[in-house]
């Protein structure tokens, strides 16, 4: 598969010549194929909005080049809009930026600076909606009187409405209750096999990117010290704990098991697989 | 973006500026400024100068923070000293019309361009090396006295140093707002005026929202916290006067008489 997305040797330097300049993101060189499922965890402070926002134009590299299918996004400044509808992205609490008079107008702000109207325009609304699970009936509130969780997948449903290539995430479940996370992590994931684009999710929630994530950018700071498989970062428990990270619960206990001088695989990272191991060590040794 | 806007921004520092308690600092100030617009001749206009400049170097703040916030009132600078040039009394050296330059008339813009880029200057060196908390406390104490007329000092003071403490958090709020905003394509750089006022409403609604929001967290974790006013409320921090205060208040003497002087010595200029 072909890169949509390829960095090199990107860096972000904040108030650059004040007494409060801080390197944010520096010397970063990846690349992220298209339609796969990017995870990226990394303690507060580590660079990880930085970079995304780098994606999309928002902010400029101090260094280097962002890539987007083929072409360096600031070759042309004036062009640098098509680019955002391109690399959609989603705040941290995105529910903050609702301001229309109704939720449907809300989400249409995106697809109608796209140029999209009429029947188009409807379209693309009404199925943001549904992929974000927004019941029909709201579309016609004003956002400031749904509850929290609506008005998060509102904000959501805004930019997938653009349907962009790329949809970029930022802990789009902090602060949600147990129930809401689990449901708007499966719409996510729905969302992305139905579309087939690319999805990169920012999360301090280990479980969660365990759960979604094909490959995983781990950063710290400001640089990404990791960038493989999965499994094979969660592999690497006693890594992520000195930067300040863990594993998801299970693979920890998987991996405590190995230290012990269990036969386990590495980078177990749910519990059927973890269960389906331990039964089979159980059934070698006899004891079942 | 808008956080580059060095003018009334803290610089934390240790120098002795920075040391000087805040209630001299602001009494200072205002004498000195006073005192910039006292001057009447080149001797003591240079005095002046001098002056600031010996803040501005034991500010031990950047000169570059300084020239930035210079940069805001160019326009201003330059309106108010050519039209001074037309203003002035005596010979005209050079004529057009109703308009007229004269010897005074230079002077006068001379004068005009060198007190305002002082005053600025001065001002951003008290801004640049008193915390907000601090100056707003210092605020309150030297107004205390109005207190007898039951001008509400502490209320105001909370005020100010609320609004102070928010200013950058909700700059912080609308440059994520424009972000946000503007991932979705909102269009802020072309189109004409109408049409940028009007690409104003999606970052304008959701911050006012906000700004709310905040002020009514902030008014009940204060009432959680029993604040019921100015009233048998006790400091934290009780500032004294210390030697340094004695040492700057003699220095604002010296100026203050130093241009007295000039004055009476030395024929006027404008």
């Amino acid at each position: 598969m072909s890169n949509i997305l390829e960095l090199k040797n990107l860096s972000y330097i904040y108030g650059e010549g004040t007494p409060f300049e801080k390197c944010a993101v520096s010397n970063i060189s990846l690349e992220i194929k298209k339609g796969e499922f990017i995870g990226i965890i990394g303690h507060t402070g580590s660079g990880k909005s930085t970079l995304v926002q780098m994606l999309n134009g928002l902010i400029k590299p101090s260094g280097g080049q962002v890539i987007f299918d083929g072409a360096d996004i600031w070759e042309n400044p004036k062009e640098i809009r098509r680019i955002r509808f391109k690399v959609g992205m989603v705040f941290q609490y995105p529910e903050y930026q609702l301001f229309e008079e109704t939720v449907y107008k809300d989400i249409s702000f995106g697809p109608s600076n796209m140029g999209k109207s009429g029947a188009e325009l409807d379209q693309a609304v009404k199925a943001a909606a549904l992929f974000t699970g927004l019941k029909e009936e709201l579309l016609y509130k004003s956002p400031f009187d749904l509850s929290g969780g609506e008005k998060r997948r509102a904000a959501i449903a805004g930019v997938i409405a653009m349907d962009p290539e790329v949809l970029v995430l930022d802990e789009p479940t902090a602060g949600l209750d147990p129930m809401g996370r689990d449901v708007l992590l499966s719409q996510i994931v729905q969302y992305h096999k139905e579309r087939k684009n690319t999805v990169l999710l920012v999360s301090h929630s280990m479980e969660d990117i365990a759960r979604v994530a094909d490959r995983i950018i781990v950063m710290n700071n400001s640089e990404a010290v990791m960038y493989d498989e999965t499994k094979e970062v969660f592999s690497k428990g006693r890594e992520l704990e000195k930067i300040g990270l863990r594993v998801p619960q299970i693979t920890k206990i998987m991996l405590k098991l190995k230290e012990k001088g269990y036969d386990v695989a590495d980078g177990i990272l749910n519990v059927d697989d973890a269960l389906a191991q331990i039964f089979s060590l159980l059934k070698k040794e006899g004891k079942i | 973006m808008i956080r580059d806007v060095a003018f009334g921004q803290f610089f934390p520092g240790k120098s002795i500026i920075h040391r000087v308690d805040p209630r001299a600092k602001i009494i200072m100030l205002t004498a000195f400024l006073i005192i910039i617009f006292c001057t009447f001749n080149y001797l003591s206009l240079l005095l002046v100068t001098l002056f600031t400049a010996t803040f501005i170097a034991l500010s031990g703040v950047p000169v570059k923070f300084y020239f930035k916030s210079l940069k805001v009132i160019v326009f201003i600078v330059l309106i108010t000293s050519v039209l001074n040039m037309f203003y002035g009394t005596g010979d005209p050296i050079w004529e057009w019309g109703i308009l007229k330059i004269t010897l005074n008339g230079i002077n006068r813009a001379i004068f005009i361009t060198v007190r305002i880029i002082c005053l600025i200057l001065a001002s951003s060196c008290l801004t640049f090396t008193t915390s907000p908390t601090d100056l707003t406390d210092a605020l309150e104490r030297l107004m205390k006295p109005l207190n007898k007329i039951h001008f509400p000092v502490h209320e105001i003071a909370m005020m100010m140093s609320l609004a102070l403490r928010f200013v950058p958090t909700l700059l912080e709020e609308t440059d994520k707002i424009t972000q946000a905003q503007k991932a979705r394509g909102a269009d802020m750089e072309s189109g004409n005026i109408f049409q940028r006022i009007k690409s104003f409403i999606p970052i304008l609604i959701p911050l006012f929202v906000s700004a709310f929001r905040r002020a009514y967290d902030l008014a009940t974790a204060m009432e959680c916290r029993c604040y019921r006013g100015g009233n048998g409320r006790t400091r934290m921090k009780i500032i004294h006067m210390t030697k340094t205060d004695v040492i700057s208040f003699c220095i604002l003497g010296f100026i203050i008489c130093g241009v007295v002087l000039c004055n009476i010595f030395v024929t006027a200029a404008i």
